[in-house]
């Protein structure tokens, strides 16, 4: 990257100061930080995002987009992508968790917990280029779509991608998962059903996992909002026209209008997602809403 | 206790009167540690040894550029002269794997300590002073913290530009919020002591009473975040360096090297060994991240006899 602002990274080093100073002053990048920051707010506010810098070249036409267009394509590619990964994800976690809590310390359930441990903690591109490596015969390694490709075709690019995303949000739920239902087996409650003779699966199923939920909701909630944010790397790895690969984009070409638009749709969706959690944990536990 | 080379109870039992030396100690616990554990602190250890004395086992210079790009593997003469081959530019891969391992721990180490220390002092002074202040940073530290840290960090790099005194400060910024929580909370509890209050009314200073009275008893949850800031800082500097927002070239660092090495991921299906430019930085960061974990694991373990949810 670059030093300097972005009136200098286009114009070159050749420019004149007086036409890097005309160019700043077009772009309004001579007014005092606060004030660029509180026209943003109001003009966001009034539901306009602005107009990005790049597209300006040093010969003088204007070829910038609206930042709502660069943007709204992307960010339905990248909700595509995070909803497909969630779609398996979830269901799959849930599975994997709650057959983990009842085969307690099989050896199921220790490979599950020790595969899982180690991909927490491994980085998303490191799992992205192991499975390059092992699926690239059968899988594209590009995950290039475009708009008028088909259903079928788009899932198999993103095959990759998901899988990628998936493996790295599994293992927190499952283990999230397991030690919550794992919690509840021990409560008083769930001895009294299993003494009185109640099959597991429906101890399971009747008595634990309505208060259960709660916990999971939350997990998963958070586990969205990860897969928010972990999108970003992944897409760069697989070059993905998501919302994350045009945010590393506008950050490294200085395009602070575009960069803003992004960390805005971030922040806001991470702090939706939290707040859901939230509100899905007081609706099953009534007993929140009461603060002792 | 001198002759006995394995621990045992009842041999513990037995001479009660010798008081065992602080390496007694360390050698009884650690012979408790499990295998991973063991593992872990080998590799930590490793990794040590290789950033300290990087410039004496790399075979080439940090940055310098040979005429020939190799494969890897490519024997001339009966030897490998880059046995990992070169990058894209013909700089030698094994050579920037080590300095990469000075650059980017080095890094992360420092950053750790930056955000340790202004997380860990205004946790501190918060947990002392519960007055207006503490509101004022714990509210604040709440709206740093609902926003999702990389896109923060990735944010205020569009901002402030890439260097790596900015990099470094950014993401200490954003990691001590994590630290001030922890601090903050654990801190609350020793600051209520009899002996804190007998040390305010000795009339002894606030850096005297959080650096005597309670840092030494919220040490041990301290240490353990230690470990896992680190290997969470290390991921996220690598992860903005992948990205090509982190640690500039020419400096060797494991995240860019992936980013360099991913150019030639899309010909894997035909020769696997083109993975290897990306694959064995990424793998370096993932061990090390793996490494930390398992030893911080057993810490906790060890010192507050938690059990895991098992």
């Amino acid at each position: 990257m670059l030093p300097g602002d972005f009136g200098e990274s286009v114009l070159g080093q050749q420019a004149l100061p007086e036409t890097v100073e005309a160019f700043r002053r077009e772009l309004g990048l001579d007014k005092p930080a606060w004030q660029r920051y509180l026209s943003w707010v109001a003009s966001v506010a009034q539901g306009d995002l602005g107009t990005s810098f790049s597209g300006r070249a040093a010969s003088g036409n204007d070829n910038s987009r609206m930042v709502i267009d660069l943007v709204a394509p992307r960010l339905k590619n990248t909700l595509f992508l995070a909803g497909v990964t969630a779609a398996i994800a979830v269901p799959l976690s849930l599975f994997l968790g709650i057959m983990a809590a009842l085969k307690r310390n099989s050896i199921y359930d220790r490979t599950v917990n020790a595969v899982t441990l180690t991909t927490i903690s491994f980085p998303e591109f490191f799992l992205a280029y192991v499975l390059i490596v092992l699926m690239a015969k059968y899988f594209p390694t590009l995950a290039n779509v475009t708009e008028d490709m088909l259903l079928g075709e788009r899932l198999y690019k993103i095959a990759l991608p998901s899988l990628t995303m998936t493996l790295v949000i599994i293992a927190h739920m499952m283990r999230m998962t397991r030690a919550s239902i794992i919690n509840l087996l021990s409560s008083p409650y769930v001895e009294m059903a299993q003494l009185k003779g109640v099959s597991k699966s429906k101890v399971i199923l009747k008595h634990v996992m309505p208060n259960a939920w709660a916990p999971i909701a939350t997990v998963i909630a958070f586990n969205l909002g990860y897969l928010v944010v972990g999108v970003v790397v992944v897409e760069v790895v697989f070059v993905y026209p998501g919302i994350g690969q045009l945010m590393v984009d506008s950050v490294s070409s200085r395009d602070i209008p575009v960069a803003q638009a992004c960390a805005l749709i971030f922040a806001a969706t991470y702090i939706l997602l939290n707040l859901l959690a939230d509100i899905i944990g007081i609706v099953t536990n009534p007993r929140l809403l009461h603060p002792r | 206790m001198n002759k006995k080379t394995k621990y045992s109870a009842a041999g513990e039992v037995g001479d009660v009167r010798v008081r065992r030396t602080r390496w007694g100690r360390m050698k009884i616990i650690l012979s408790k540690a499990p295998i991973s554990a063991w593992f872990g602190m080998f590799v930590v250890a490793c990794y040590a040894f290789v950033a300290v004395f990087a410039p004496l086992l790399a075979p080439f210079g940090e940055a310098e550029i040979f005429a020939k790009a190799d494969l890897p593997w490519a024997w001339h003469d009966g030897n490998a002269k880059h046995f990992f081959g070169t990058d894209q530019i013909g700089r030698d891969t094994l050579s920037r794997l080590i300095y990469g391992a000075r650059n980017t721990i080095g890094i992360a180490l420092v950053t750790t300590c930056l955000s340790f220390l202004i997380g860990g002092s205004l946790g501190l002074i918060a947990a002392i002073n519960r007055s207006w202040l503490d509101q004022f940073l714990s509210r604040g530290i709440d709206v740093l913290m609902s926003i999702p840290s990389l896109i923060f960090a990735l944010m205020l790099l569009s901002i402030f530009g890439s260097s790596i005194p900015s990099l470094i400060m950014i993401i200490a910024v954003l990691d001590s919020t994590r630290v001030y929580r922890l601090t903050r909370s654990v801190a609350i509890n020793v600051a209520i002591m009899d002996y804190v209050e007998a040390a305010t009314l000795r009339g002894e200073g606030l850096e005297w009473i959080m650096r005597r009275e309670i840092l030494p008893n919220i040490m041990t949850p301290l240490v353990a975040e230690f470990g896992l800031r680190f290997s969470f800082v290390f991921l996220t500097i690598a992860a903005l360096s992948f990205l090509g927002l982190g640690i500039q070239p020419p400096t060797a660092d494991w995240g860019s090297m992936v980013r360099d090495g991913s150019r030639f991921i899309q010909f894997v299906a035909f020769d696997w060994t083109l993975a290897l430019p990306s694959l064995l930085p990424a793998g370096a960061v993932a061990l090390l991240t793996v490494a930390v974990n398992f030893v911080v694991d057993w810490f906790l373990h060890m010192t507050s006899g938690l059990r895991d949810e098992i």
